[in-house]
């Protein structure tokens, strides 16, 4: 057992008018090394769900445990810490920056922590190899398909080898044959050691064979996945 | 330690590049804020320049002056005032002067024009300053003709030129003998400018001017110390309306560097938002953006600075002599000696720098507290 979710909850302007309860009390387990998959429609919770687990931002009410430390109720400095080390985020709109290169875009991550130049380099030139943006490099992101921004993005989660890694809809701008070479990559990934963290409606993502567990959700409930 | 260096540089070379990228919103800051620098400068270093300069100009002149005055007018002043006044006691030296103004149509200026008893002149020859030599293109040897009151032509040998360390004292200043200046004006052997007094002990100054007032009922004594300080407030008026004047635009620069450089475009706001996701501190974000504003300020500060230095003091502060000249339009050209002043120096900068940073930061500071979730939407 890795990450555990107890009665979680999230409201939007909370004492507004416009209160809205986005996450209604949620209670399981993700583990470690598997491929985890929220599955739901457009607006069911899945990014606030994911916004919670990956410390980007904290629980209503409810606890969130990663390890043995209760993370939902830490100050933001921690919540720092533990983003800048554990966690490797792929966005669904990749979030790259426009205007930096392919491999500053990587590096990003990495600059909080004052890596010698070349160490760092190292680091990310490894990464592109790997995920064949060798060639790619010094390039501006602007100029990068689909697929390969979507693989810098990859790159960019993995600069600070996180223990985690959290793919909101990352195939939503895809094509079938992309998702399928992404999904792919996750599971070498998950096979290297990783764990695995991702949201969909997509069957090419929650109906992969190598995705171990599906959650589903509904306005902010888990209505399937359970155990 | 190396680690948190080896951060600060990625940081600042990080900064440099989203300067770069966001070039447009850069130079435009960095040039209104450079001409906001240059304006507030120039009219700061000018006003201090004029203000040495008068101190300048005062230092060698005598402690009394005593003018003669008929119907609230100043008039020449009888040869024989000066026995009058006898022997006053802190009295060191009495003598009389002849001066006046000169004007010459074929350059539109006002020459001031002094008897010189020191100089030697033969009648014919003339010393003049600089501005004088500049504007009419004369040099050593060279002949200066000059029209007297009865419209006859004068021609005079220039001698040699001024020098001195202010400009102002000798740019227009033309001596000639005493004898050539009774012809070229017609005036009387018996009369003259006005008179002066040196005297050693400045605690006596104030007695002998009274004492002048009695032994001499129409005359009206002028202290050097009251000419420093009708200078100095007049300069001081002169620098308050130039400032209020750029007070409109150091306004405008204001709201426009709260515009640009505190408002955060929505790209800049999703920047913000990323980078805290992939785990940068609040901190960090921050030093990033203060990095930002001081390369900008400093930059706009020493370039605008350094224009203003050399716009007062190479160019004579060619844009705004009409304001802060005004007395004399017909004045001749000149060099203004360059001096700065430390404490307006470090007023300018605290007073822009600063406060700009930190317009800088506080936006940024509100952006990066917020959870940083909305960057996944
Ligand atoms: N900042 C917010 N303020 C108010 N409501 C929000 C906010 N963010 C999300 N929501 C609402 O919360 C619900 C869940 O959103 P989200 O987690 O993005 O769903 P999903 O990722 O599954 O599409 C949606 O109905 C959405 O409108
Ligand atoms: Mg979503």
């Amino acid at each position: 057992m890795l990450i555990e979710l107890t009665d979680v909850r999230k409201a939007f302007n909370q004492g507004k008018p416009n209160e809205f309860w986005a996450i209604q009390g949620i209670t399981t387990q993700f583990e470690v090394n598997r491929i985890s998959c929220l599955k739901g429609a457009s607006g069911s919770g899945k990014t606030t769900l994911m916004s919670m687990i990956g410390c980007l931002s904290r629980p209503t009410s409810g606890r969130i445990r990663l390890q043995d430390r209760t993370i939902s109720s830490l100050p933001e400095r921690f919540l720092t810490q533990i983003r800048r080390h554990t966690f490797g985020f792929i966005f669904q709109r990749f979030n790259l920056i426009p205007g930096l290169s392919v491999v500053e875009n990587i590096m990003l991550p990495a600059y909080p922590l004052g890596l010698k130049a070349s160490r760092l380099r190292g680091r990310a030139e490894r990464l592109l190899e790997q995920f064949l943006l060798a060639d790619k490099a010094s390039n501006p992101v602007e100029w990068l398909s689909g697929g390969e921004a979507q693989r810098v993005a990859i790159c960019r989660a993995l600069i600070n080898d996180p223990q985690i890694l959290i793919a909101d809809e990352p195939t939503a701008n895809l094509d079938s044959r992309l998702s399928r070479e992404f999904m792919a990559l996750l599971d070498q990934l998950s096979k290297a050691g990783k764990t695995v963290l991702i949201s969909s409606h997509d069957p090419v993502v929650f109906d992969s064979p190598c995705v171990d567990r599906v959650v589903e959700l509904e306005d902010g409930l888990m209505v399937a996945g359970e155990r | 330690m190396i680690a948190l260096l080896r951060k600060q540089r990625y940081f600042i070379d990080y900064t440099l590049g989203t300067m770069m990228r966001h070039k447009g919103k850069s130079l435009g800051l960095l040039s209104v804020y450079t001409l906001i620098i240059f304006m507030l400068a120039s009219v700061m270093l000018f006003s201090h320049a004029m203000r040495s300069e008068a101190v300048a100009l005062l230092a060698n002149s005598p402690e009394i002056v005593v003018q003669r005055i008929q119907a609230g007018r100043s008039v020449m002043v009888p040869a024989d005032y000066l026995q009058r006044i006898g022997k006053l006691r802190g009295v060191t030296e009495k003598r009389g002067r002849l001066w006046g103004y000169y004007y010459d149509p074929a350059v539109k200026a006002n020459y001031t024009v002094m008897a010189s008893e020191q100089d030697q002149l033969s009648i014919t020859d003339i010393v003049i300053g600089e501005g004088i030599a500049r504007t009419r293109g004369l040099s050593i040897g060279d002949y200066l003709t000059l029209r007297s009151h009865q419209g006859k032509a004068f021609s005079f040998r220039v001698l040699r030129l001024l020098e001195s360390d202010s400009e102002l004292i000798s740019s227009d200043l033309l001596l000639m003998n005493p004898q050539g200046y009774r012809q070229l004006f017609g005036l009387d052997e018996s009369l003259y400018t006005d008179l002066v007094l040196s005297v050693r002990n400045p605690r006596e100054i104030q007695k002998i001017a009274e004492k002048l007032t009695r032994l001499l009922p129409d005359s009206r004594p002028i202290l050097r110390s009251e000419i420093l300080r009708t200078y100095e407030s007049l300069f001081s008026w002169r620098q308050g309306v130039m400032l209020i004047l750029l007070l409109g635009s150091v306004l405008a620069f204001v709201i426009f560097a709260w515009d640009k450089a505190s408002g955060l475009s929505a790209e800049e706001r999703k920047e913000i938002g990323i980078l805290k996701a992939v785990g940068w501190e609040t901190g960090e974000v921050m030093r990033m953006k203060f990095w930002e504003g001081v390369i900008i300020s400093l930059m706009a500060f020493l370039i605008g600075y350094l224009a203003a230095y050399l716009h007062v003091f190479y160019t004579s502060a060619g844009l705004f002599e009409p304001v802060l000249k005004g007395w004399s339009v017909l004045y001749p050209r000149f060099q203004l000696t360059p001096s700065v002043d430390g404490l307006q120096l470090a007023t300018l900068f605290f007073f822009t720098v600063l406060p700009y940073t930190l317009a800088t930061i506080v936006p940024v500071w509100r952006t990066s507290i917020t959870d940083p979730d909305l960057v996944m939407r």
